[in-house]
């Protein structure tokens, strides 16, 4: 085996276990620091398929953003060291079932699926690339959706500043 | 690169999404199920990056697809975390069981 997919399997193993520790443990800030180890981990597997900048963007949103959103909102509404009671029996024994099968049919399409490899001229993923196309306003830009994501995001932060708002009561 | 075959990287991706089902299934509490839908947003976003690399090496789509995933994952994740501070206000629990106004 050579050395990348050496480094392949190790973050594989590191991506599937943390996520497996972080839906069955049963503290949930352990489970918020173990589903931070998972996306370093798909950080770091973004960096192996040489997309650095998604890295990037991951690295900065996910473990500096979304994460430490979680954990504030785990310390806002929990009191800490609180085991989280366990699913019943049967509703785990269903889950399991589920999700089994529905791993297996996917594999399964996956496997018998014959993928075909282009050759074409590649084009590398950087940032330049990225960013000149992105705002592009020919015929394969996507400036239209980056205005109308813009706007989603404006509309999501003030959604969130008006729900969580802390309403006076009346004198 | 190419020695990892495409379908070592499908598997993990594939893995990742149903272990994200499964939390979704078997967790009661609402940040844990955000925690699982963001486990299934980033296998998804796996699956992106890994298809644009192998198959459209002449294309970009795949990497502008998966910036906008993330873009709204965080959008949900704060209008997510906005409605559970505001559940815990109001019902002090942010276990699902707790909140069955509109059920019936």
């Amino acid at each position: 085996m050579s050395i990348p997919s050496v480094i392949f399997y190790m973050i594989s193993a590191m991506i599937l276990i943390c996520g497996y520790l972080s839906v069955t443990t049963r503290k949930i800030f352990r489970a918020a620091i173990y589903l931070l180890f998972c996306l370093i981990g798909i950080a770091a597997l973004f960096f192996f398929l040489e997309n650095d900048f998604i890295a990037a963007v991951q690295i900065v949103v996910y473990v500096g953003g979304i994460v430490v959103l979680i954990i504030f909102s785990i310390f806002l509404t929990h009191k800490s060291g609180e085991e989280m009671p366990m699913a019943s029996l049967k509703k785990e024994v269903a889950a399991l079932a589920a999700v089994v099968s529905g791993f297996i049919l996917v594999f399964y399409l996956i496997h018998t699926n014959t993928f075909i490899m282009d050759s074409n001229e590649k084009v590398a993923p950087t940032v330049n690339n990225i960013g000149t196309q992105m705002l592009s306003t020919d015929k394969f830009g996507y400036v239209l959706p980056f205005e109308v994501v813009s706007m989603l995001l404006l509309a999501a932060m003030i959604g969130a500043i008006v729900i969580a708002i802390k309403v006076k009561p009346k004198q | 690169m190419n020695q990892i075959p495409l379908e070592h990287i499908l598997f993990v991706s594939t893995a990742l999404f149903f272990i994200g089902v499964y939390g979704f299934f078997t967790r009661k509490n609402m940040i844990m199920m955000l925690m699982s839908v963001e486990l299934i947003l980033n296998s998804v976003n796996i699956n992106f990056i890994t298809f644009n690399k192998y198959l459209f090496p002449d294309k970009l789509n795949g990497v502008f697809f998966s910036i906008f995933i993330i873009v709204i994952a965080a959008a949900e994740a704060a209008v997510a975390i906005a409605i559970i501070i505001n559940l815990y206000r109001s019902h002090n629990s942010i276990d699902v069981d707790d909140t069955n106004e509109m059920k019936y």
